[in-house]
């Protein structure tokens, strides 16, 4: 299924629906291929902590919930120095898509520092239904 | 031809009555309708026990709520669904009296100072404490918000809810309430 289809069946559009272009999301199988490739993507949590302790995708770092101000200077800051061409993942999966009030800002602000190459992890209904509950991996721990 | 029919209608009877006194005799198990709220993952297991201080700094020891109908709520502040589901559980508080039903709010949230922010701005009528991911890992996963459990008299989960479900929570409330 396409992108563009999944987010015609999706609940209600939202901000991040609006905002974060189709081509910039990521399906999750897709970023399961690209943690196997030789060319892995910085992936960046930038929803809770909490939940990021409790689970999160292997390889990825707790980046600040960018719906505050201190999480978005935490990802000013953990970009700072890196190609503007360098492949980030972004994903958050605290709440529904549309109900997410970290991805689109995260997004943005990576689009504002001069980011090209920028992907948000596209979760549906949350981090535990469209990643764990899918047996994909997941690791624990702050 | 009429006698028999009679005959009939009186055994009838006698087995529907028979029938009634065996199901409303006291066994001490909850009704049908009531046994029916298992649902989720977790469901029909006990409850992992915690003990925690509230925001209000009370003991908050969800073994002394045995006897209760309590509704464990993980949320937290910045989940506008959480947010919004809440003011109903205040009502259900008011409504079904804190002598048999007992919400408990545990905020997912990275620090305190927000959260005692909203729960005074929101004015809740039940205890409210820190989670974090220790407690949400004992609940099977708290990974997206927000999840609700419902626990029986007898400390038992019987539901686990994602995201709000109100007319599902309210229905199995009512249910396990009439179970006693």
């Amino acid at each position: 299924m396409s992108i563009q289809a999944q987010q015609s069946t999706a609940k209600p559009p939202a901000q991040t629906d609006t905002i974060i272009p189709p081509p910039a999301l990521l399906q999750p199988a897709e970023l399961v291929q690209m943690l196997h490739s030789s060319a892995k993507p910085l992936v960046l949590q930038t929803g809770s902590h909490v939940l990021y302790a409790e689970a999160h995708i292997p390889g990825s770092e707790y980046a600040g919930a960018a719906g505050t101000s201190a999480g978005i200077e935490a990802l000013r800051e953990r970009v700072t120095g890196l190609n503007k061409d360098r492949l980030i993942v972004i994903y958050c999966g605290c709440c529904p898509w549309g109900r997410c009030p970290n991805i689109r800002p995260a997004y943005e602000q990576l689009q504002a520092l001069g980011f090209t190459n920028v992907r948000a992890l596209y979760l549906p209904e949350n981090f535990g239904t469209d990643w764990v509950d899918k047996g994909y991996p997941v690791t624990k721990g702050r | 031809m009429e006698r028999a029919a009679r005959s009939r209608t009186v055994g009838s009877l006698l087995i529907l009555s028979l029938l009634l006194i065996l199901f409303s005799a006291p066994t001490g198990n909850p009704p049908l309708a009531a046994q029916a709220v298992t649902h989720g993952a977790g469901a029909g297991r006990p409850a992992p026990n915690f003990s925690r201080a509230d925001l209000s700094h009370r003991k908050v020891e969800l073994n002394s709520y045995r006897g209760k109908v309590v509704l464990l709520n993980f949320w937290a502040t910045w989940c506008g669904p959480c947010l919004t589901e809440m003011p109903t559980f205040m009502k259900w508080q008011k409504q079904y009296g804190s002598e048999k039903f007992q919400v408990i709010g545990v905020s997912m949230d990275d620090a305190t100072a927000e959260v005692i922010a909203t729960v005074s701005r929101l004015k809740l009528n039940y205890p409210v404490l820190m989670g974090d991911e220790y407690l949400g890992a004992a609940y099977g996963g708290v990974l997206g918000l927000p999840v609700t459990f419902l626990i029986d008299r007898d400390g038992k989960i019987r539901a686990r809810y994602q995201g709000a479900s109100l007319t599902r929570i309210k229905g199995d409330i009512q249910n396990l309430l009439q179970s006693h």
